[in-house]
């Protein structure tokens, strides 16, 4: 029996969130008294993986193959419940964003497994099983309970964090059996764009709303996610008038994300806006209106004009990052 | 063609959630019900598929499962411009129940490409669309931010790390969307609300199938420690370096 664990490969790259799924892994390891196993599919090294063994990963199953380098939900899903079988794995983690939604559930239907996405912590029964999850789009948690023999989470990892705990690491080749590795979707055509960081994974998001007063301001937002390595998000009307793309919308209607810091910036914080990033570890609210409802849920707060406030700001953390 | 939109009905977005005194059920007393937002999305933009007289959709229909008190919502749905709508009898307990029962119905219809919002502003379990692909090994596309068609056959442009991706499928496919597919849901008009009232709206009877996870009790989040005000950008980074150590 183990814990399997779905490590993202980008590229050839892990990024740290496999690290936190790992931690998180750990965790239920100590409870359960099972192995952490990992998976990881498509062209890796094994130098890459080697940074797993510091959170508890023992044993890596990898497919290490040209073939499944571009990801067919399909495919991978098939992969996985093969190493399922292969590990006898009890639980299956996921990272909590687009990769996640899109195989985790497939997955659960394929070996009958309870899937419980947005976790937002540890278990807090094992006999029986329940976790609590976000509901209600942050306005609530629910605690479910998963009957299945199997299970599947996605943990919502910036609540959670690292922990060490170094352990030796055995990486396998995995060869699965897969009667048709090819995809049934066909790209015809492809539009590159200058690549910020992905709103769903971003670390840090900064967000910014009509009280930037037009859309070319929010070009000193840009330059403050850029110093920061942060992405962009706005509020629903800044996305409803056009002011910035629509997939930046987050919120009740857009995405809902829970980033470790996230600056609304001249955002009054409607309560749909609120319950889209209410799993936030830390919010940062600057607003002329200091009796705006952000302040409410924010845990730092500064009131004046986000279009004096965030030059400054930019300009004091670049001397910052600078230093470091 | 056709084009089937999964709808949810979720209490509206502007509601103050409650549960009844042992917290073990959503308590619906004065609550509003609406399309899901992102079906709602969804809806508009295959209403507006259909509208275009370029394009080959020339049917929009709807399901929900749920039992009769979803059938304002899918009576709104009419409204907005789908042509038929679908009610699947049965208060499902979780997203598998769900995608089991659409999966039974679909198999034996016949659609260009289905649509599923992201996630259900309710139990928020964000799998639905994959659970059916899966079920009906059809092939899902998530982000998908506009359509197009070649002739008949429909071209998907989503949304990807480093740009957008316009892509075709073989066989039916299951569009996952969110924002983006539509910016702004379509407001019923007179007209398409009193012709609403005509339109067919089928009940089926839900096959059996049990869930696979339990909802058991519910808790609101906990508490902020309240907000501290600062006086200027020189504090806040202070904060944020010396105190809270997130930079």
């Amino acid at each position: 029996m183990s814990i399997l664990v779905y490590i993202r490969n980008v590229n050839g790259k892990i990024k740290k969130q496999s690290l936190e799924l790992t931690s998180y892994a750990q965790a239920l390891s100590e409870s359960l008294d099972l192995p952490i196993v990992g998976i990881v599919i498509g062209e890796i090294a094994e130098e890459e993986l080697q940074a797993l063994k510091l959170y508890g990963m023992k044993r890596v199953l990898r497919v290490n193959d040209a073939q499944y380098n571009k990801r067919v939900n399909r495919v991978y899903t098939k992969i996985i419940e093969q190493a399922v079988i292969e590990t006898d794995a009890k639980y299956i983690l996921f990272p909590d964003n687009n990769q996640g939604k899109a195989i985790a559930p497939r997955l659960s239907v394929r070996i009958k497994a309870g899937f419980v996405p947005h976790v937002m912590d540890l278990p807090h029964s094992y006999e029986p099983f329940m976790v609590y999850k976000r509901a209600f789009t942050g306005k609530a948690l629910a605690s479910v309970q998963v009957n299945t023999d199997r299970k599947i989470l996605t943990p919502m990892l910036n609540s959670f964090g690292l922990r060490e705990n170094p352990v030796d690491l055995t990486i396998e080749d995995f060869v699965p059996e897969i009667d048709e590795p090819q995809s049934r979707l066909n790209v015809v055509n492809k539009e590159l764009e200058a690549g910020g960081v992905s709103l769903m994974d971003a670390d840090i998001v900064v967000s910014g709303g009509r009280g930037l007063r037009s859309a070319e301001n929010f070009s000193i937002l840009e330059e403050l996610a850029n110093t920061l390595g942060a992405a962009t998000a706005c509020s629903r009307p800044v996305a409803d008038d056009g002011w910035r793309p629509a997939n930046e919308h987050v919120g009740q209607t857009g995405k809902i994300i829970a980033p470790n810091v996230y600056f609304a910036i001249g955002i009054s914080g409607a309560i749909q806006h609120v319950a889209g990033v209410s799993g936030a570890k830390c919010i940062v609210a600057i607003n002329t209106d200091g009796d705006a409802p952000i302040f409410d849920v924010a845990d730092y707060g500064l009131v004046g004009d986000g279009l004096k406030i965030v030059p400054e700001l930019n300009s004091l953390l670049k001397e910052v990052l600078a230093d470091k | 063609m056709r084009v089937l939109v999964c709808i949810s009905n979720v209490p509206d977005t502007t509601t103050k959630i409650r549960f009844n005194a042992e917290a073990t059920k959503f308590d619906d007393t004065g609550v509003q019900w609406v399309i899901n937002p992102w079906d709602e999305l969804a809806l508009t933009r295959a209403v507006e598929l259909k509208e275009d007289a370029s394009s080959p959709v020339n049917e929009v229909v709807i399901v929900s499962v749920g039992l009769a008190v979803v059938e304002p919502t899918l009576r709104k749905g009419l409204a907005i411009g789908a042509d038929k709508a679908v009610r699947i009898d049965l208060e499902p307990n979780d997203a598998y129940q769900t995608a089991v029962q659409l999966a039974e119905y679909i198999k034996n219809e016949e659609f260009g490409f289905i649509v599923c919002g992201i996630e259900s502003g309710d139990y928020n379990d964000a799998s639905v669309g994959g659970m059916l692909a899966e079920i009906l090994d059809y092939t899902s596309v998530s982000s998908v931010s506009f359509v197009s068609f070649e002739g008949d056959k429909p071209i998907f442009q989503r949304d990807v790390a480093d740009g957008k991706e316009q892509v075709e499928v073989t066989g039916t496919a299951v569009l996952i969307v969110q924002k983006g597919f539509a910016r702004v849901p379509k407001i019923p008009n007179m007209r398409g609300i009193m012709t609403a009232r005509s339109k067919p709206l089928e009940v089926i009877e839900a096959s059996s199938c049990e869930p696979l996870v339990e909802f058991v009790s519910y808790k609101m989040p906990p508490q902020k420690g309240g907000v501290k005000m600062l006086n200027s950008a020189q504090e806040l980074i202070d904060c944020l370096v010396n105190e809270a150590k997130i930079i």
